[in-house]
């Protein structure tokens, strides 16, 4: 099957501190990779590099076989990114926001887009209300709909479900995953939430002190290390990488 | 150059501006009081001083065309920083916005929000003390033109520091105005200065551009040289700070400014 990210020893250094030490991984087209590990493990770090706002210090990021570094405004057209760690413009409404990025993103035809990701979302109601008025879920919902606006190929999420409630965020995971049947798109998934990753995620990287120290499909993870679930799985590895290496 | 990109980051600002009544009369609130409080004063020295004496309104004028520079080059700033308080700094620097299309669509929108403060500023002007700043002719567009430079310039050189250094920059932001204008000589002449400050002061281009306003209300004649060496002081500081723009923005890619700004 068709890899649409393809990361090759990567790298980056923040001064001495290593914070991503060679890592390589790909993501294929309609897939979604869960991307595990305690906070300071070099998720974020390595999710800034896939964006193009962290630069690396060596090794190499493909997307559609294009190298981020030489084509960045090219790619950023094609992926999107969503976290509970940026927001949208508090003051503007749902509607707006959306027409600013369809307009940076050069969407053709932003009305039809905004009107499907409207109906999808449930977001009609939300149009014409100030979004720093709204709920942690209805922004939830607003920032991915601005997440998909451009219609990427390949999609970001840091934390997609943190703090919503389990209703919420249900319905945010059952959209992903339908979403990702219908689009073919290819998703990395950062999330602390082991039962979202176990359910969405075919595959699963478990990250420690910026190195990848297992990888695996989570029912394979799960026998491997002899756990009940994908949660014991990463406190045992979380705790003691050297056993597993 | 992709002028839908350039629109829909404009667009973001105008949405801001036009959706809060509070915000468009802070615009045009402190211009106003300021253009007031300076007539004052210019009436005041017209009447005792003997520089001023045969020209009411030079200080009046000097004040208008220093809030202009102030405007533009806060309002750049302004809507640097309006991205890093409303968290949304991370989204900008994902969409597949060009550094220079961020640029040019900053220049455009703090040019309109500077407009939306000085014009009924400028309005005030003539009823209230009866000066009009066109009386520098032709000449006030060149003027106009070259504060509008030197503000945004101002404005790209804090903006570096903010992608550089992050928020903790923003103090500079509020005080790069107030630093340099005692080198401007934006209501005496440059001779009152000490020969080392005058130094300092002709590296800039204030100091011609409010020179040669006073000498068009003073002298009533034009120093095209003024005019030039502004302009061309003006294109020369823009190009670096653009450079340093883009200088800032690699720096910030390899220390990761970027992704932490907004958190």
């Amino acid at each position: 099957m068709e890899n649409l990210v393809e990361v090759k020893n990567l790298k980056k250094n923040y001064g001495s501190k290593e914070a991503v030490k060679n890592i390589s991984f790909t993501i294929k087209k309609d897939e979604i990779l869960g991307l595990l590990g305690p906070n300071g493990s070099g998720k974020t770090t390595t999710i800034g590099m896939l964006l193009g706002l962290l630069k690396p210090t060596d090794g190499q990021i493909l997307i559609e076989g294009k190298k981020i570094e030489e084509n960045r405004i090219e790619i950023l057209k094609k992926i999107n990114f969503i976290s509970p760690y940026i927001e949208l413009p508090k003051k503007l409404t749902v509607k707006q926001n959306l027409i600013v990025y369809g307009k940076l993103y050069n969407v053709l035809n932003i009305k039809n887009r905004i009107d499907y990701l409207v109906e999808k979302l449930r977001l009609s109601d939300l149009l014409n209300r100030v979004t720093g008025e709204l709920s942690s879920g209805q922004k939830n919902r607003v920032s991915l709909a601005k997440a998909l606006v451009n219609n990427p190929t390949v999609l970001l999420l840091d934390e997609p479900t943190a703090s919503l409630d389990p209703e919420i965020g249900d319905f945010v995971r059952t959209f992903l995953e339908n979403y990702k049947k219908e689009k073919k798109i290819s998703i990395l998934l950062a999330s602390h939430n082991m039962n979202e990753v176990t359910r969405l995620c075919k595959s699963v990287l478990m990250m420690k002190d910026g190195e990848i120290i297992d990888k695996g499909i989570p029912e394979d993870l799960i026998e491997r290390h002899g756990r009940k679930n994908l949660e014991e799985v990463f406190l045992k590895l979380s705790r003691n990488k050297n056993e597993f290496h | 150059m992709n002028f839908t990109r350039i629109y829909g980051l404009f667009l973001r600002h105008f949405y801001l501006i036009t959706r809060s009544f509070p915000r468009i009369l802070d615009l045009i609130y402190w211009p106003s009081i300021q253009i007031t409080l300076w007539g004052f004063i210019s009436n005041f020295f017209a009447s005792h001083s003997t520089y001023y004496n045969n020209a009411v309104g030079v200080i009046l004028t000097c004040a208008i065309l220093y809030d202009f520079l102030f405007r533009t080059s806060i309002g750049f700033n302004m809507l640097f920083l309006e991205e890093i308080w409303s968290r949304n700094f991370t989204n900008l620097f994902i969409a597949p916005i060009k550094i220079s299309e961020i640029i040019i669509s900053l220049i455009f929108t703090a040019l309109i929000r500077a407009l939306i403060g000085l014009i009924p500023a400028i309005l005030l002007t003539s009823p209230l003390f009866g000066i009009s700043i066109l009386d520098l002719g032709i000449y006030l567009f060149f003027l106009f033109l070259s504060l509008y430079i030197f503000g945004i310039t101002l404005g790209i050189l804090v903006s570096s520091g903010l992608l550089r250094f992050g928020p903790s920059f923003e103090n500079i932001a509020w005080s790069t105005m107030f630093l340099l204008a005692p080198f401007g000589c934006i209501y005496y002449p440059i001779e009152i200065l000490p020969e080392i400050f005058q130094k300092i002061a002709y590296c800039l281009p204030l100091v011609y551009i409010f020179e040669e306003a006073r000498n068009i209300l003073i002298n009533n004649s034009v120093n095209l040289e003024n005019i030039f060496t502004a302009l061309i002081l003006n294109i020369v500081y823009l190009s670096i700070t653009i450079s340093l723009f883009y200088f800032s923005f690699n720096i910030a890619r390899k220390k990761g400014t970027l992704i932490n700004i907004g958190e």
